[in-house]
């Protein structure tokens, strides 16, 4: 009822101004599409914006993935809240969730670093995505520098969750947060490299299988829930020169108030530098 | 004097020994529409991709708005749209254009570019639910929304439909009205016929013919007529100019070949009248691009 009246009002006035109100009119601008001026107008914004236009991008592809999410947050909570509570594994002395902690620290940086940007990568290749990325004003730079940066927001968000649980299940670090920080970069900085090998040379099937696998090894035998110590001497010391098990092992030391291990920075660095050139040498983007 | 907005001389392209670009040599004018046509395997998205710096030339010159590929003022100025591909899967539509145009210094609004390409609906769509040529048209909108001087399209309308193939002309025609370049490759005639301004038919890597559509197909055109069969050619041959040739093709349906101008058309018509002959459906008919890219490249398939 009070449509059909305000219906004949509006005609009413219509009518009344004329006919210029009539509502098929629109005023220049307001066509159904609005038009577009494709007179070019090139330029590139700043580096700095391009590159956090990525890493929003990037960010936004690795939190919505369901399996990524499975291997950056949901096994590394699961593994933690699970060997802390039950008595699974014989740490040594000590308490379970201090032993525990950095091992899962450093099995996140793994699984964000290494895992997840090994497999988005192979397949961002697969699909002509970094082809294309690369020729717009992005740049192939820009790419990686978003990459890098979209690693470092998830890691963040990753330590806070971790360290969050492990704080509610009684853990009580020590020693120096800068020095855990320098390694969980160099951490950083071997597993990309490693992560960006496969996926700049593998298939992106081959890069998924193989990437996948690595984490189940290196979870298994990098002293992220079982002490390297268990192993026989000889497979310690192998193991020990792993990326896993120099940030594990380091992190372990510096949280426990052990200090720095230069052994741990040694490896990890020297990680970092092969694999990122290898990397940069082999990488192909199509 | 203006340089083109794309120069490629003596190009040459090999993958191992195949030679898939053969000497090509080919210019397409600044603010115009140039499409490179030629069947599958002819060498056009080779040609394509050197001059988008994503491949190497074996030989040849290649220059993009007056710069060598890969220069860095490039990827500012040149928009491209693969042939496919080139956008994450899981990526959503809205989001993906918002980021691309991002990159740019004064790009087109992303959201009344969806509008225009009719995506609006599917801006939260993940790119691999997009039918064939929903995901075409946000690749044509990530070629664009950075408003380029010059726009490469690799086989800009495969797969879509009737309604789409439109929607993307009046986009390509839109560009050039306003200035800028395009090059695209097809093996759609209708297409080359309808958008180009300048058209390079190319085969086994090499240029075969050039030219505006009209100066391409314009220059031999044809008349038709219907009258009864059994008509003496010979006849009516010698009362027309010399090079003209005629032929039944099928019984009953005749058509003349040569300077078809209204002089052949008068003296068709009044040999028609001479000989008490009804022509029907008398038409004067232009060769199709069709008709010129067959006569060129054979019509065995590859």
């Amino acid at each position: 009822m009070s449509t059909t009246q305000s219906g004949a009002q509006s005609y009413a006035a219509d009518s009344g101004a004329g006919g210029s109100a009539d509502p098929r009119e629109r005023a220049p601008g307001e066509s159904p599409v609005a038009p577009l001026d494709f007179t070019p107008a090139p330029g590139a914004a700043p580096f700095t914006a391009r590159v956090l236009a990525q890493t929003g991008a990037e960010v936004r592809a690795i939190l919505r993935n369901g399996e990524q999410l499975l291997i950056t947050l949901i096994i590394p909570v699961l593994l933690l809240v699970g060997f802390s509570t039950a008595p699974l594994v014989d740490v040594g002395g000590g308490s379970r969730v201090d032993f525990l902690t950095p091992g899962v620290l450093a099995l996140a940086v793994m699984s964000t670093a290494f895992t997840g940007q090994a497999i988005a990568t192979g397949f961002e290749r697969r699909y002509g995505v970094l082809k294309r990325l690369g020729a717009t004003p992005l740049t192939r730079a820009g790419l990686m520098s978003a990459k890098t940066l979209a690693v470092i927001a998830v890691e963040v968000l990753q330590v806070l969750v971790v360290c969050g649980v492990a704080l509610a299940l009684g853990w009580r670090p020590s020693g120096s947060p800068f020095a855990a920080a320098l390694l969980l970069v160099l951490g950083t900085a071997a597993f990309s490299g490693l992560g960006l090998l496969m996926a700049g040379t593998l298939r992106a099937e081959a890069t998924l299988a193989g990437a996948n696998l690595v984490y189940l090894v290196m979870l298994g035998c990098g002293g992220v829930v079982f002490p390297l110590s268990r192993f026989p001497d000889g497979v310690e010391a192998v193991l020990s020169a792993l990326p896993i098990s120099a940030l594990s092992e380091g992190l372990r030391q510096v949280l426990s108030g052990g200090g720095l291990s230069l052994a741990a920075v040694g490896v990890l660095a020297a990680w970092a530098v092969v694999s990122l050139g290898l990397a940069a040498r082999t990488f192909r983007w199509e | 004097m203006n340089s083109p907005a794309v120069e490629v001389v003596d190009l040459i392209k090999r993958y191992g020994r195949t030679t898939a670009v053969d000497g090509l040599t080919l210019s397409a004018g600044l603010g115009a529409i140039t499409a490179i046509l030629g069947p599958n395997g002819a060498g056009k998205t080779s040609t394509v991709e050197i001059c988008e710096g994503f491949r190497k030339a074996d030989g040849g010159v290649v220059r993009v708005l007056g710069l060598e590929p890969g220069h860095r003022d490039l990827p500012a100025r040149v928009g491209i749209m693969l042939q496919s591909g080139g956008v994450p899967p899981a990526a959503r539509v809205g989001e993906w254009l918002r980021t691309t145009a991002r990159f740019y210094a004064r790009p087109l609004d992303p959201g009344t570019l969806l509008e225009r390409l009719g995506l609006t609906a599917h801006a939260r769509t993940p790119y691999r639910r997009l039918s064939g040529g929903q995901q075409q048209r946000l690749s044509l909108a990530g070629a664009v929304v950075g408003r380029p001087e010059l726009v490469f399209l690799d086989e800009p309308t495969a797969g879509l439909d009737p309604q789409a193939r439109h929607a993307c002309w009046e986009v390509v025609e839109e560009l050039r009205s306003c200035g800028a370049s395009v090059v695209l490759t097809t093996h759609h005639m209708d297409e080359a016929e309808r958008l180009a301004d300048h058209v390079v038919i190319i085969d086994r890597g090499r240029v075969v013919a050039e030219g505006s559509p009209c100066a391409l197909t314009g220059a031999e055109r044809q008349l038709r007529f219907r009258a009864r069969p059994g008509l003496d050619l010979d006849e009516l041959l010698a009362a027309l100019p010399v090079g003209s040739t005629a032929k039944e093709s099928p019984s009953g349906h005749y058509i003349i070949e040569g300077h078809v101008g209204p002089e052949l058309l008068a003296t068709v018509t009044a040999w028609c009248a001479a000989e008490g002959v009804t022509a029907d459906d008398l038409s004067v008919e232009r060769r199709t691009l069709e008709d010129v890219f067959l006569e060129l490249t054979g019509r065995e398939l590859r």
